[in-house]
C-alpha cells in the first residue's frame, strides 16, 4: 500500500508516494535520483549504502521508509555545503584515495560521522570507525590518510 | 630473411587487429581529441594512463584528451582487458597512432601556411609561423586519418617526456568522490524497468516447478519471464522486483546436479585427466651431488571475486536491434556469446562499456548482460536494468580455482638446489565468453534449449594460466614442472587476478624458505644465490634494504618473511617482505614491496595498483575461502565470506624502480603471489612451524600444529 511520506533529506523536506516498508535505499536512488548511495549487500554488512540518520551512519538498504519519518537524512550528495565539496571529499581527491570508488560514498559518510563526533581522531580510531565499511580494491590506507588529512584541514 | 609475415608480427600491441588510424583517434574542432581504446576502466585507472600516453605523443595538454567509452560499434577490438596487458597492448598502439597523427597534422599545417615544417612553432596543438597561425583543430578532418598506421612516424624520446611518468590525477575520481552517478548501477534510462533473476544458490539443470500465483498480483510487477529453467521478473520499481524475486524463489524447486566434492585438494589430484610436463632441465652431474631431499604439499581454496558492487547490466531491444550496456572486460567477446545465446546476428547487437564496481577478473558482468537481454525481450522496447543481489554474486560469479601443489627438491652439501620438481593440480583458469563453441553465460545453460556449460581452459605458456609462474625463475640445474589439468568443474571457475601465479608463487616461495632453513642460510641470501636475473636481484635487494631485513630483532610471536616473483615470468618484478604477529589469528603489521615495471607511466597509478594488490592478497591469504556444502557454495554473504577490514589492513610501503629505457608492463597482478608467500614465510618464522594450506586462519594453523605433534 503506498502512502504519501515526508522525509528530510540533505536539509530539504521532500515528499514521495511509496510503500512505507520500502527500503530507504530505493527511495533515494530511484525516486529522488540520489545515486551516490549504493547497493552492496542488502543486509547492512558492507556499508556501501551508508547514510546519516540524525547524524548516525546507517545502512539505507536495511532501513524502511516508515522508520525515518521525521528524521534528518544526509547522503553523500549532501556532505558539501554551498556547492563546495566537504573537506573529506577534497582530501580523498588529494590522496587519490580510491580505486573503483564503489564503496567510497559509504566510507565518506562513516568518516563524516566520525569527524563530527571526534574532530581529531588517531589513525587507529579512524580504522575502527571504518570497520563496518568494506573495500575490496585495497584502498584502505589511502582512505585512512585522507580522513586524517581532512581532520587536520578542518582544524586549521 | 625478413619476410612480410615476420615484420607484420612485430607490430606493437593491438595494431595487428586494428590497423587504421581512424580507429584510434579523432581530432575535434573544439580543441579536444577523442581517443578510442578497446580497453576498459575497471577501477584500475587505465583510462588515465592511456590518456597520458596519447597526450605525450600528440604533445598536447592532458586535459584535451577525451577517452571514448568502449563500444563495439566504434572502438578497436582489443580483446579482453585482462592479464595486466593494457599498457602493452593499447598503450603501444596508441603511441604509434598518436605519433603518426601528429606528423600528419603538422604536414597539413605546413601546407596550409605555405612553409616548411622547420619554420613552424608548435605548442599544445597551436601552430605558428611569421604572422600566421593554424592549429591541429583546424587542420583535422575525417579523411586525414583514413589510412593505415605505417609506423614510420618518429616516437617521442622518453628523455623528453612531459606527461608520461608524472602523476596524473585519475579522471574518474571526481565523480566517484562527489557521489555523482558514474556506475552502470547508477544509469537511469527513460522508461527503464528493473529486472531480477530467480536462481537457486547452487548448480541446477532445470526447473521442476514454480508457483507464481501469489507473486503475479504484486502491485507494480510488469512481468514474470520464464524460458525453460530461466526465470526472471520485471517491475516498475526496483524494490518490487527484489520482493518478487525473493518470493518466487521460495516457491521454486530445481533439478539438481551431482553433489560437490568434500575434500577438494584430494578430488583435484584424483580427477586430473591431462598431465603436461611444461619445463624440463637435466644435469646428471649436478643431481649426483644431492645430499638432502625435501618435499611438501600446498593448497589454495576457491576464492570469490567479492566485488562490493554486484554485477549489473542494462539491455534494450528496439526494432530487432539489441543494445547492451555492460561492465564486461571484453565487449566484443560478450557480443559474440550474446548472439549465440539469443540466436541473433552479431551485427544486430551493440555492446557499450559502462563502469562497474571493482573488477578482479572474469566476474558476473557478462552473465548479467544476458540476463538483462532475456528480460528485455519481454519489456516491449523499454530498457531493463538487472543487478544481481549479493547472494547471486557469491553463488554465480565464477570462482578463482582451487589448486593443489606438490614440490620436491634436493640440496647439495653447500646448500645449493640441484634438483627441483613442481606439480600442480587445477581446473582451468578461463571460461570467459568468446573462447568456447557455445556461450559462456549462465542463463544460456538453463534455457528451454540449453547450451552446454563450457569447462574452463588454460591459456598456453609463456603467460600460462593454472601454470602461470609455475616454472621457477631461479637457476636450477635440474627441474621438472608438471601441470595436471582437471576438466570436471563442479564449481564454476575462471580468471581471478593473477590466475595460477598466486598459488604457484605461494608454493615456490614457501618451499624456498623451507629449503633455506634446511640449508641454514638466510632466506634473502638463499634466493640471491639461486638468481642471476639482475632486475630480480635488484627488487629483492631494494625490499630487504627498505624493510631493514638484516636488522630484524627477534620477538616472541613475531616473524618476517620474503616472497618474490616476476609476474608471468614476463612482466613486472616484485619482492615483498611481510612482518607479522601470530596470536590466535595472524596479524600482518607491515608490508614492504619493491617493484620494477620497466618504464613507469603513472607513478601513483602503479603504487595504487601494487598497494591494492598486496592488500587484496593479504585478505585472500589470511581469510578467504569459498565454503562448499554438498549442493553448492555455502558462503553467500559477508558474514560467511569475510574479507580484510580496515583495522586489519597492514601498513604498506611501495618502492618503485623506474627503468625508463625498458618497455612498460602492467602492475595490477604483480604483488599477489609475492605477498602471499611473504606472509606465509613470516608466519612460519613466528611459529617455527610451516602452514601449507591457505587461508592462514586459526583453524589451519591449529591443524598444522596438531599434525606436527
Amino acid at each position: 500500500m503506498t502512502e504519501r511520506l515526508r522525509l528530510t533529506i540533505n536539509g530539504a523536506e521532500t515528499a514521495l508516494e511509496a510503500d512505507p516498508n520500502t527500503p530507504l535505499l530505493y527511495a533515494l536512488r530511484n525516486d529522488l535520483g540520489l545515486k551516490g548511495t549504493r547497493f552492496g549487500c542488502g543486509s547492512g554488512q558492507c556499508g556501501a549504502c551508508f547514510v546519516l540518520i540524525d547524524g548516525h551512519p546507517a545502512p539505507a538498504c536495511d532501513t524502511p521508509l516508515w522508520s525515518v519519518a521525521g528524521k534528518s537524512i544526509a547522503t553523500v550528495e549532501g556532505l558539501g555545503t554551498g556547492g563546495r565539496l566537504h573537506p573529506l571529499q577534497d582530501a580523498f581527491l588529494a590522496e587519490q584515495a580510491a580505486q573503483c570508488g564503489y564503496c567510497t560514498s559509504g566510507i565518506l559518510i562513516a568518516a563524516a560521522a566520525l569527524l563530527a563526533k571526534n574532530p581529531r581522531p588517531t589513525e587507529s580510531e579512524v580504522r575502527t570507525a571504518l570497520d563496518r565499511n568494506l573495500c575490496r580494491c585495497g584502498s584502505h590506507n589511502r582512505m585512512v590518510r585522507a580522513v586524517l588529512r581532512a581532520a587536520a584541514e578542518i582544524a586549521q | 630473411m625478413n619476410t612480410v609475415a615476420e615484420s607484420r608480427l612485430k607490430r606493437p600491441g593491438s595494431l595487428e587487429k586494428n590497423p587504421r588510424l581512424s580507429q584510434w583517434l579523432r581530432v575535434h574542432q573544439d580543441g579536444t581529441v577523442s581517443i578510442f581504446s578497446g580497453k576498459v576502466e575497471i577501477g584500475q585507472g587505465i583510462l588515465t594512463a592511456l590518456a597520458q600516453i596519447a597526450a605525450e605523443e600528440l604533445r598536447i595538454a592532458l586535459e584535451r584528451i577525451r577517452m571514448a567509452p568502449a563500444d563495439t560499434s566504434v572502438s578497436p577490438d582489443e580483446g579482453v582487458t585482462s592479464g595486466s596487458l593494457s599498457i602493452q597492448d593499447s598503450g603501444a598502439a596508441l603511441r604509434r597512432a598518436c605519433a603518426q597523427a601528429r606528423e600528419l597534422l603538422l604536414e597539413r599545417a605546413a601546407a596550409r601556411l605555405g612553409v616548411s615544417a622547420g619554420e613552424m612553432q608548435v605548442a599544445d596543438g597551436a601552430v605558428r609561423t611569421a604572422g600566421r597561425s593554424t592549429s591541429f583543430w583546424e587542420c583535422a578532418d575525417d579523411a586525414l586519418f583514413d589510412r593505415e598506421i605505417d609506423e614510420t612516424a618518429e616516437l617521442r624520446s622518453q628523455r623528453d617526456y612531459r606527461v608520461v611518468g608524472r602523476p596524473a590525477p585519475r579522471r574518474d575520481l571526481p565523480d566517484k568522490i562527489a557521489g555523482r552517478p558514474r556506475f552502470i548501477q547508477d544509469m537511469a534510462l527513460p522508461g527503464m524497468l528493473y529486472g531480477r533473476v530467480v536462481r537457486p544458490p547452487h548448480n541446477f539443470t532445470g526447473l521442476i516447478s514454480l508457483d507464481d500465483s501469489k507473486v503475479k498480483s504484486m502491485p507494480g510487477l510488469a512481468a514474470i519471464v520464464r524460458e525453460g529453467g530461466f526465470v526472471g521478473v520485471l517491475a516498475e520499481r526496483e524494490d518490487v522486483a527484489i520482493s518478487a524475486q525473493r518470493a518466487l524463489r521460495l516457491t521454486a524447486s530445481w533439478r539438481e546436479t551431482d553433489p560437490l566434492p568434500r575434500n577438494v585438494p584430494a578430488w583435484l589430484r584424483e580427477r586430473a585427466i591431462e598431465h603436461r610436463v611444461i619445463s624440463e632441465k637435466e644435469n646428471a652431474e649436478a643431481k649426483s651431488r644431492a645430499v638432502t631431499m625435501l618435499e611438501a604439499s600446498y593448497t589454495k581454496p576457491y576464492i570469490s571475486h567479492a566485488s562490493i558492487g554486484p554485477s549489473c547490466a542494462i539491455a534494450q531491444i528496439d526494432d530487432g536491434k539489441l543494445m547492451v550496456w555492460s561492465h564486461s572486460q571484453g565487449i566484443f567477446n560478450l557480443r559474440r556469446d550474446l548472439a549465440l545465446a539469443l540466436g541473433m546476428r552479431e551485427d544486430a547487437i551493440v555492446v557499450r562499456h559502462a563502469e562497474g564496481a571493482g573488477c578482479y577478473g572474469h566476474n558476473g558482468a557478462d552473465d548479467a548482460a544476458l540476463d538483462a537481454a532475456l528480460l528485455a525481450r519481454a519489456a516491449g522496447g523499454r530498457p531493463v536494468q538487472v543487478q544481481w543481489m549479493r547472494d547471486d554474486e557469491f553463488a554465480w560469479a565464477p570462482c578463482g580455482p582451487a589448486m593443489a601443489l606438490s614440490l620436491r627438491a634436493a640440496l647439495d652439501p653447500q646448500g645449493n638446489i640441484v634438483d627441483w620438481l613442481h606439480e600442480l593440480w587445477s581446473n582451468g583458469h578461463s571460461s570467459r565468453p568468446g573462447r568456447s563453441q557455445g556461450p559462456a553465460l549462465v542463463a544460456a545453460w538453463h534455457l528451454a534449449r540449453p547450451h552446454e556449460r563450457p569447462s574452463a581452459i588454460n591459456m598456453p605458456l609463456p603467460a600460462g594460466a593454472a601454470d602461470r609462474n609455475a616454472i621457477p625463475i631461479y637457476d636450477f640445474p635440474n627441474q621438472r614442472v608438471v601441470n595436471h589439468y582437471v576438466h570436471e568443474m563442479p564449481v564454476r571457475t575462471s580468471a581471478l587476478r593473477s590466475l595460477g601465479a598466486y598459488a604457484n608463487v605461494f608454493a615456490i616461495e614457501s618451499f624456498m624458505d623451507e629449503l633455506a632453513r634446511a640449508a641454514e642460510i638466510d632466506a634473502v641470501a638463499f634466493r640471491l644465490r639461486h638468481l642471476k636475473d639482475p632486475r630480480g636481484r635488484a627488487v629483492i635487494d631494494a625490499a630487504a634494504r627498505r624493510a631493514g631485513w638484516s636488522n630484524w630483532k627477534s620477538v616472541e610471536g613475531r616473524g618476517h618473511g620474503i616472497g618474490f616473483a616476476k609476474y608471468k615470468n614476463l612482466g613486472a618484478y616484485c619482492a615483498a617482505i611481510a612482518e607479522v604477529e601470530v596470536e590466535r589469528e595472524v596479524r600482518v603489521h607491515r608490508l614492504v614491496l619493491a617493484v620494477d615495471v620497466g618504464l613507469v607511466i603513472s607513478p601513483d597509478g602503479v603504487i595504487n595498483q601494487i598497494e591494492g594488490g598486496a592488500i587484496q592478497s593479504t585478505s585472500w591469504t589470511l581469510k578467504e575461502e569459498v565454503k562448499l556444502d554438498a549442493r553448492g557454495i555455502a558462503s553467500l554473504d559477508w558474514e560467511h565470506y569475510p574479507i580484510l577490514k580496515f583495522s586489519e589492513v597492514p601498513a604498506v610501503e611501495v618502492e618503485l624502480i623506474d627503468r625508463p629505457e625498458l618497455p612498460a608492463v602492467g602492475a595490477g597482478e604483480a604483488a599477489q603471489g609475492p605477498t602471499a608467500a611473504a606472509i606465509a614465510n613470516a608466519v612460519a618464522h613466528a611459529l617455527g612451524l610451516r602452514v601449507r594450506e591457505l587461508p592462514l586462519t586459526y583453524e589451519k594453523i591449529a591443524a598444522a600444529i596438531s599434525q606436527s605433534t
